[in-house]
C-alpha cells in the first residue's frame, strides 16, 4: 500500500491482506540500509492473525520516495506522519536494529500513540565500526559483506534454514546492496551518532518485548540490559542460536515470542 | 582494513545448507524419506499453507534433504535462493512457466543442449511463447531478436555442443536494457569454474545430473535465484508483481522482495506441475557436490592432457576447447573462466560421420552414451543423437558438424584416456 507522506509516495507491505482499520495496527521498521521485505516472513503472519500491518519502507529506502533521513529522530517523527497518513491513531511498533531505535524514539515521543513495543538486535548504543563506515560512505561492497558477517549467526552462515531454499547469507546481502547508493552510510550515520537510547528508554511506558539474539555480535545481549532495566513494563526473549538478523534467522523462535507479545 | 572471513567455496560444498541433525545427533545428511509432515495445530497447518510461515507440508512442495541441497547450490553460486527440480529440463520449464504466460517471446543462443532446443522450438510454441535463436557469439543479435513481448534472454556458459564462451557480461547489459532477465544454463562450468551472477546474469539453472553429481547416479536440476532483477520496475512479470489468487492475493514482488521469483516457482510451478526432486536423489547429488572442488580441478587438468593429444593426432581434423588458442573465444575463456574452460570437448575425425561412427564404436574405456559430466570418460555423436531433432539449418547454427564427436573427459588416468583415444581414432580410419 501507498500514502502520500511529506509530498513523497511511502510504501508498505500488508502481508497481502487487505487494511481493515478495524483491526489493531502493527507496523515493522527496518534496520539500516534494509527494506520492509526484511520482515517477509513475520508480515504476513501476523496480518493473518487478524492485525492491519505495515512493513514500511523507510524514505529513500525499498519503494519509498525521498531522500533517506539523517538521525533516528527525524525517522521517529516519520512514522507519526506515515500513521497518519494511513489512517492510524494507535499502533504496536516492532523495530529491528536501527528500527528498534526509531520505535524506541518515537515511544518517547509519541506515548499516546504506541500501544506495544517490540525491539530486536537492539542496544543501549550502536557504534559502527570505522572500517564499515569508511566503507559505507565511499558505497563500497565490502559494507554490506562486513555487515553479513557480523550480522548474520555462525550457523546461518552455513545455513540449515526452516525456509526451504532460502540463503539467509545470500538474501541479507543482496537487500543490502540493492538499497540506493548512499543510504546504508546514512543509516548507519544516524546509528552511531544515536546516544539518547536509555534516557528515552525512561520515557516508554508501554509494554515493551525485547528479543535478541544469543549470538549477534553486532547488538549483544548485554548491551540492551541498561534498556530493559529501564521501561518498567519490559519482557526479554533471547533467540538461542541466533545471530543479528534473528527474524529472518530464526523466524519459528520470533514467531512464537511475538504470537504472546500481539 | 577489516575483511570477512567468509567460509571458503571447498568448505560450503562440504557444509553449505546444513546443521547435523538435532535429533539424532547424524553428521551425514539424513534422506528424509517421507511424503508429509505433522503439523503442530491447525492453526499452524494454516499459516503453512497460506506461505506465512516456514516449514514442509508435502514433498512435492519441500522436503528436509532437498532443501538442504537447495541451499547449498544457492550458497556455491551467491543466490538468494534456490529450487530443485526432478531434472535439468524440469528446471528450465519451471523457470519460463514462472515468468511468463502465452504470447510470451524468448531469445536463446542458438548453441544448445538438443533437449532445451526442443523445449523451445517444439514445445513451448503449443502453450504460445515463442523462442528466436540467435548466434551465441554475437550480442548484437540478441539485442536484434528481443521484441515488445520478450520475457527471458537464455543461453548456456558454455555451448553445447559447440563449446562456445558466452560473453555474459555483454549479453546481460542488453537483456537488462530491455528489462529483462538473463537466464544462463551452467552445467558444463558449475560454481567451481564460473559464477554468472558475478557477470550481471539474473537467474541460473542446473543440471544437477552432471558435473555437480559427477557419479552419473540421479537426475536432477535447480534454478538459483540472484535477487536483483528489478520485476516491479520492469513491469513485465505480472506474475510476480501482481496479486496471485492462488495465494488469497499475495504479491510476491511486494512481500518477498528479492526472493519474489525463487517463492512463486516454488509456491506456484512446483506444487502445480509436480516436477519435484526425490530426497534420495537429492542425497546422491549432494554426496557429489561435497568432492566438486577436487573433481573439477582433475576433469580440467585431463581435458587440457586430452586436448594437447587431439591437437596433434594425425586423424583429427580440428579439436573445439576455449583453452587453445586457436578456439574464437580463447580470450573471452581467460577472462571468465580464469580456472579453466571444464572437460567437454568437440573434435573432428578425418573421414566425416563414417568415420567418427568407427571412432565412437571403437573407444574401450570411454563410454558411448548420452550423458556429460559423469566422474567416466563418455562420447557422443550429437548429430545422430543428443541433436538429432535439428534440421541442418539448426545444425549448423548450432555449429554441429556431422562428424562431430563430443567428448567428456573424466577423472581416470589421463594416460589410460589417452590410449583409449589413440586406439580407437586408429580404428576410425580403417574403413
Amino acid at each position: 500500500m501507498d500514502v502520500q507522506v511529506d509530498g513523497c509516495r511511502a510504501h508498505a507491505a500488508t502481508g497481502s491482506r487487505p487494511i481493515n482499520n478495524q483491526e489493531r495496527a502493527v507496523i515493522f521498521i527496518h534496520g539500516a540500509g534494509m527494506d520492509r521485505t526484511v520482515w517477509q516472513l513475520q508480515t504476513r503472519n501476523v496480518a493473518y492473525m487478524g492485525r492491519q500491518v505495515y512493513s514500511v519502507d523507510l524514505p529513500g529506502h525499498g519503494r519509498s520516495e525521498g531522500q533517506a533521513l539523517s538521525s533516528v529522530a527525524e525517522m521517529a517523527d516519520w512514522i507519526i506522519r506515515f500513521m497518519d497518513a494511513a489512517n492510524v491513531q494507535t499502533a504496536s511498533l516492532i523495530g529491528h536494529s536501527m528500527g528498534a531505535l526509531v520505535a524506541l524514539e518515537c515511544a518517547a515521543r509519541n506515548p499516546d500513540r504506541l500501544d506495544k513495543l517490540c525491539l530486536m538486535g537492539v542496544a543501549e548504543e550502536m557504534p559502527v565500526h570505522p572500517a564499515l563506515l569508511e566503507a559505507a560512505q565511499q558505497n563500497l561492497p565490502i559494507a554490506s559483506e562486513l555487515i553479513v558477517f557480523w550480522g548474520v549467526g555462525e550457523e546461518a552462515q552455513r545455513g540449515g534454514h526452516p525456509h526451504p531454499g532460502l540463503w539467509v547469507h545470500g538474501a541479507s546481502q543482496t537487500l543490502l546492496d540493492m538499497s540506493r547508493p548512499g543510504v546504508l552510510y546514512s543509516d548507519l550515520n544516524a546509528c552511531n551518532t544515536y546516544k539518547s537510547a536509555t534516557e528515552r528508554a525512561t520515557s516508554v511506558n508501554c509494554e515493551t518485548l525485547f528479543i535478541l539474539g544469543h549470538q549477534d555480535k553486532m547488538t549483544p545481549v548485554k548491551s540492551a540490559r541498561s534498556l530493559s532495566a529501564a521501561i518498567t513494563l519490559s519482557s526479554t526473549e533471547v533467540i538461542d542460536r541466533s545471530g543479528h538478523m534473528m527474524m529472518l534467522e530464526r523466524p519459528d523462535e520470533v514467531h512464537k515470542a511475538l504470537t504472546s507479545f500481539i | 582494513m577489516v575483511t570477512p572471513k567468509f567460509a571458503k567455496f571447498d568448505t560450503m560444498a562440504l557444509h553449505a545448507g546444513q546443521q547435523p541433525d538435532p535429533t539424532t545427533g547424524a553428521r551425514a545428511v539424513p534422506i528424509y524419506q517421507t511424503t508429509s509432515y505433522m503439523f503442530e495445530s491447525t492453526d499452524h497447518a494454516a499459516s503453512l499453507y497460506n506461505l506465512e510461515r516456514p516449514g514442509h507440508i508435502y514433498s512435492r512442495l519441500s522436503n528436509p534433504t532437498v532443501a538442504v541441497l537447495e541451499e547449498r547450490v544457492a550458497a556455491l553460486e551467491g543466490g538468494v535462493g534456490a529450487v530443485a527440480t526432478a531434472s535439468g529440463m524440469a528446471a528450465l520449464f519451471l523457470a519460463v512457466a514462472t515468468l511468463m504466460d502465452k504470447g510470451s517471446h524468448i531469445v536463446a543462443s542458438g548453441s544448445l543442449y538438443g533437449g532445451s532446443h526442443n523445449l523451445f522450438s517444439y514445445t513451448l510454441p503449443r502453450f504460445g511463447i515463442e523462442t528466436t535463436f540467435v548466434n551465441p557469439r554475437d550480442p548484437d543479435a540478441f539485442r536484434s531478436a528481443i521484441r515488445e513481448n520478450t520475457r527471458l534472454v537464455f543461453g548456456e556458459t558454455l555451448g553445447n555442443p559447440g563449446i562456445e564462451v558466452m560473453d555474459l557480461p555483454k549479453i546481460a547489459d542488453i537483456a537488462h536494457e530491455a528489462e529483462i532477465p538473463f537466464m544462463i544454463d551452467s552445467t558444463f562450468t558449475t560454481p567451481y569454474l564460473m559464477k554468472p551472477f558475478e557477470h550481471g546474469v539474473d537467474l541460473i539453472m542446473h543440471s544437477l545430473t552432471k558435473f555437480m553429481g559427477g557419479h552419473g547416479l540421479a537426475i536432477a536440476g535447480a534454478i538459483v535465484d540472484r535477487g536483483r532483477f528489478d520485476w516491479e520496475k520492469s513491469g513485465k512479470f505480472p506474475t510476480l508483481t501482481e496479486p496471485y489468487a492462488g495465494y488469497h492475493g499475495l504479491n510476491f514482488a511486494d512481500e518477498f522482495g528479492p526472493q519474489a521469483f525463487i517463492m512463486r516457482a516454488r509456491a506456484e510451478g512446483l506444487k502445480d506441475f509436480g516436477a519435484c526432486l526425490s530426497p534420495g536423489n537429492a542425497m546422491y547429488i549432494l554426496q557429489g557436490i561435497e568432492t566438486l572442488p577436487l573433481r573439477i580441478e582433475k576433469h580440467v587438468s585431463n581435458a587440457l592432457a586430452v586436448v594437447e593429444f587431439l591437437d596433434q593426432a594425425e586423424e583429427v581434423e580440428w579439436v573445439n576447447y576455449p583453452s587453445l588458442k586457436s578456439h574464437p573465444d580463447h580470450e573471452l575463456a581467460k577472462k571468465l573462466l580464469p580456472k579453466g574452460a571444464g572437460s567437454i570437448l568437440s573434435f573432428g575425425v578425418k573421414g566425416g560421420r563414417d568415420a567418427g561412427r568407427r571412432f565412437i564404436e571403437s573407444v574401450l574405456l570411454a563410454s558411448h552414451l548420452a550423458n556429460v559430466g559423469d566422474a567416466k570418460t563418455l562420447v557422443i555423436h550429437p548429430a545422430s543423437t543428443t541433436h538429432q531433432q535439428m534440421s541442418d539449418d539448426d545444425l549448423a547454427t548450432a555449429g554441429i558438424e556431422q562428424g562431430m564427436v563430443r567428448l567428456s573427459v573424466g577423472i581416470e588416468d589421463p594416460a589410460d584416456i589417452i590410449t583409449d583415444l589413440k586406439q580407437a581414432l586408429r580404428a576410425s580410419q580403417k574403413a
